[in-house]
């Protein structure tokens, strides 16, 4: 009886999950004619949706303007926040508490309260509509989630491993370099790609600071594509483009399922 | 590593130009990470501020006159202004409450001991790895007028409701945003819940079974007392991203019939409208609401909070 009910609760959950998505790709199937039919499996299945936005330039760009801007994000907050992170965890800092709290009011900060100034300043000094226009608030937005997820795992680093390398005459800064970031890497890639989708799916500054296809990452590209007809919506192709940009994710997620999980909780029960 | 003589590596550290020399350490290795947010964050902010205090001229770019609170007194008297913001309120709290709820449960299924536990666990992650944008588009299709697959399942099954435009009627618009935005995120909240779970000891329930405790007896005075931080943790980071959403009701509706956030009219007054002054108003009128919620929870579940950062800097 008892595991009846448990799987009956794991199937709906399963459900629950997966089936808006399954939706999403069972729409991106069809074929013109076919859309206006609400069946699950599409009749005449086609990859037509998908060719088509391989062709349109405007998506190509996005997706390589989302992977530079999500990735140098990631490799940038890694850098500095991993040196943030070492000295929250294991130096003597002055005004440690302050520094967590504006790292964690950081996070809770609506990103619409800076996109004003921030749009103003970009254009004042010329990084408007530019990468590092964009790279530079998803860094601000990225850091303090870099910060907590690493310093959490540097502190289960035994202090005794980097105290032996400081007695063999290391200093504090090659104890961190040789010691703490080689045995906190599962920490720095939880941080990694959990800094990655955050910028992935970054959309008020992706429209907000771009004005042209050719900056445009991926949500403000496919928020164009909706926009731009507003009445007769190219649904097939929308959602062809929505599970491509999607599929990189949902691969990352579940080969790093545990690393990804670890690091939510860190960086939120612990934080 | 060079080597070093034997007399210099016996010789007593000199604890105090160590001490010293670590706080200087550790000033240099913070100060990249305060300088990105203290530039792209903090100086923002108060730039934020100057602007809403400011009345630009559409016409002529670069020309201003300072204004005082005229932009606040007319936001706070604006009617579209207070929309936005109930709309707000009650978009967090309905689904923020639903998310709790469903995540809850969703937690104690995961909780259970069955095959494929693993695997249910990354099956939950991928709505949570969804862009939003996409979650929006996705749902648009479900509730997509007469060919989505809500109205064909109504309409199959002769329930009410199969000729209703989802997205077009002010009322179930908010709804179908609410349920865009709990399947999306009930997961993450069940997940968080879950470590919570994990985090109590298992003695307790024996201990609670040899007295003859019912299931729901241990679950309300075992389990939820014990779960209380992390429920307390989970409301805070969800309450706090749901306050400032923008990007499912700009792609679900476009903020029409009904759907339209803080963060979205402040941002179609900043940026389609070019109102810089006006704009950044309603932008910091988000932020102090926010702000105001946030602290409403840390007066009102601050022990937690405080019981938290008290480990974290005690570890």
């Amino acid at each position: 009886m008892r595991r009846v009910l448990i799987w009956v609760a794991v199937a709906a959950i399963v459900l629950f999950c997966l089936f808006p998505f399954y939706w999403l790709i069972n729409t991106s199937l069809k074929t013109g004619a076919d859309l206006s039919t609400a069946s699950l499996l599409p009749p005449s299945p086609t990859l037509d949706n998908y060719t088509s936005i391989f062709e349109d330039a405007a998506f190509t760009k996005a997706l390589r303007n989302s992977a530079i801007v999500a990735g140098s994000v990631t490799v940038l907050s890694l850098l500095i926040g991993s040196f943030a992170g070492y000295a929250l965890a294991r130096l003597h800092l002055p005004f440690k508490f302050l520094i967590l709290a504006i790292l964690l009011s950081i996070s809770t900060f609506p990103p619409i309260a800076i996109a004003a100034p921030v749009f103003e300043i970009w254009t004042d000094i010329g990084i408007y509509n530019t990468y590092i226009g964009l790279i530079l608030p998803s860094l601000a937005f990225g850091l303090p989630l870099t910060v907590y997820i690493l310093a959490s795992f540097f502190r289960d680093i035994p202090r005794e491993l980097e105290e032996a390398a400081l007695i063999d005459g290391a200093t504090r800064f090659q104890a961190f370099r040789k010691i703490i970031v080689p045995l906190g890497a599962p920490g720095v890639v939880t941080a990694g790609l959990l800094v990655f989708i955050f910028a992935w799916n970054e959309f008020l500054f992706a429209i907000t600071l771009t004005s042209t296809p050719d900056r445009r990452p991926v949500p403000a590209a496919i928020a164009f594509f909706t926009g731009s007809q507003q009445f007769e919506i190219p649904l097939g192709t929308i959602s062809a483009a929505s599970v491509v940009v999607t599929v990189p994710l949902i691969a990352l997620v579940l080969i790093f399922q545990r690393r990804i999980v670890a690091g939510l909780t860190a960086g939120a029960v612990k934080g | 590593m060079e080597a070093k003589s034997e007399s210099e590596r016996l010789r007593p550290p000199r604890q105090r130009s160590l001490f010293r020399e670590e706080r200087r350490l550790g000033a240099t290795m913070i100060a990249p990470s305060l300088a990105v947010i203290a530039l792209v964050a903090a100086y923002p902010i108060c730039y934020a501020i100057w602007l809403s205090l400011n009345e630009y001229s559409v016409i002529t770019p670069g020309l201003s006159r300072f204004v005082g609170l005229d932009n606040y007194i007319d936001a706070l008297s604006s009617s579209d202004f207070w929309g936005a913001w109930v709309t707000t309120i009650v978009f967090t709290a309905v689904s923020v409450s639903l998310e709790l709820v469903i995540g809850l449960a969703m937690a104690l299924v995961m909780h259970q001991a069955f095959r494929g536990r693993a695997l249910l666990r990354a099956v939950v992650l991928v709505p949570w790895a969804i862009l939003t944008v996409v979650t929006a588009i996705t749902w648009r299709t479900i509730f997509e007028p007469e060919l989505g697959f809500a109205n064909t399942m109504l309409d199959a099954l002769s329930l009410p409701g199969a000729d209703v435009v989802w997205l077009g009627e002010e009322g179930y618009a908010l709804a179908v945003m609410i349920l865009a935005d709990v399947w999306k995120t009930a997961p993450f909240m069940a997940l968080l819940l879950l470590a919570g779970l994990q985090g109590i000891p298992d003695e307790l329930h024996d201990a609670a079974k040899v007295d003859g405790a019912s299931t729901w007896q241990r679950f309300r005075s075992i389990t939820l007392p014990l779960l209380v931080p992390a429920i307390t943790v989970a409301l805070i980071f969800r309450s706090l991203d749901a306050l400032r959403i923008f990007d499912l009701p700009y792609i679900l509706t476009r903020g029409a019939n009904g759907t339209e956030t803080l963060s979205l009219i402040a941002q179609e007054e900043l940026v389609t409208n070019r109102n810089t002054g006006f704009g950044s108003a309603l932008a910091v009128l988000t932020f102090l609401t926010v702000m105001g919620i946030s602290f409403l929870y840390i007066r009102f579940m601050g022990g937690n909070i405080r019981a938290l950062t008290q480990e974290e800097g005690g570890r």
